[in-house]
């Protein structure tokens, strides 16, 4: 499957749309559970990305995705900057532009890898990664209808963060309170996976 | 505080704030901080809160190769952690006496 310049374009500009019109929610989900600066903090890392969408897709798949990650995390302000920064700073390590669906699955769980070590954190302590990994593993079986799938996993996976009690991360500093709120990193992840499902069905 | 006590004995370089200037950090005015604070002994930094730490580690991963292994994120809280760093720096000692000294203020 080919990324050109084009489906670049489409995707930088569909996850970074998806994300600023989910800046309030986020806000909201924050101020639940955090300091209330996740939306704020993620529109201007994606407002610079929009900013410089056609610079970026004009690079090769792996130089434009190191492109965002470094976008985001001089521009996000906050503690996801480093971690989206590392995720797509990482994707960009070992992506061409010509791609199998394995070989993202791959990248993809590198830079997971990847974003486990940069917030010292794992699957279960109600975070993005516990959107990531479900979405990972559709990811890796493939199959018919992948972009619906992979949508509603990321999206059973962001509601499955409610009941979680944070081990990571500001919602930590709660304890028992971070119980019966979404996790706003789970939900910012879903937010870019379901932009990237659009654009492959679009791609299909 | 730390500058009144160190004047000019110590570099010191600090900053707080999200690119817009509003509460968050900032990458980019952690890199200008190291910058201003640097001498061949490398630099310790001292964070509030965890966006700061994972922030200047990212910081930290994109200076130059030769002054990467030289700067520390230490594992102190910032005021007492700062003041007792620079008086130590100030004695002359190593980056690594620093970050000691500093870090003897967190419960093991």
């Amino acid at each position: 499957m080919m990324i050109d310049q084009n489906t670049r374009k489409r995707l930088f500009e569909a996850v970074a749309n998806r994300v600023i019109a989910g800046a309030d929610e986020l806000t909201d989900l924050d101020r639940a559970i955090g300091d209330g600066d996740h939306g704020t903090n993620m529109r201007r890392g994606f407002e610079a990305v929009l900013a410089a969408v056609d610079e970026l897709a004009a690079k090769n798949l792996a130089d434009s995705l190191k492109g965002v990650g470094t976008t985001l995390v001089m521009k996000v302000g906050g503690a996801s900057g480093p971690l989206y920064g590392t995720l797509f700073l990482s994707l960009g390590k070992s992506l061409a532009d010509d791609v199998s669906r394995e070989q993202v699955a791959d990248a993809f769980a590198a830079a997971i890898d990847a974003v486990k070590a940069r917030g010292k954190s794992d699957v279960g302590q109600k975070t993005m990664l516990d959107v990531f990994l479900p979405v990972l593993a559709v990811l890796r079986e493939g199959g018919d209808g992948l972009p619906t799938r992979l949508k509603a996993a990321a999206r059973l996976a962001a509601e499955n963060t409610i009941p979680m009690r944070a081990i990571r991360g500001r919602a930590s500093f709660l304890g028992e309170r971070s119980i019966g709120h979404m996790d706003p990193g789970a939900r910012s992840s879903e937010l870019m996976i379901d932009a990237v499902a659009d654009v492959m069905e679009g791609c299909a | 505080m730390v500058e009144q006590m160190v004047g000019g004995d110590v570099p010191l370089g600090w900053c707080g704030g999200d690119p817009d200037g509003g509460l968050g950090t900032n990458v980019e005015a952690i890199m200008a901080a190291i910058d201003r604070a640097w001498s061949e002994k490398g630099v310790a930094i001292l964070v509030d809160l965890g966006g700061a730490e994972t922030n200047s580690e990212m910081a930290i991963e994109m200076l130059p190769e030769s002054r990467r292994n030289r700067v520390v994120v230490c594992n102190a809280p910032v005021v007492e952690g700062a003041v007792m760093a620079a008086t130590e720096a100030a004695s002359g000692a190593t980056l690594d006496a620093v970050r000691r000294t500093a870090e003897e203020l967190t419960p093991a």
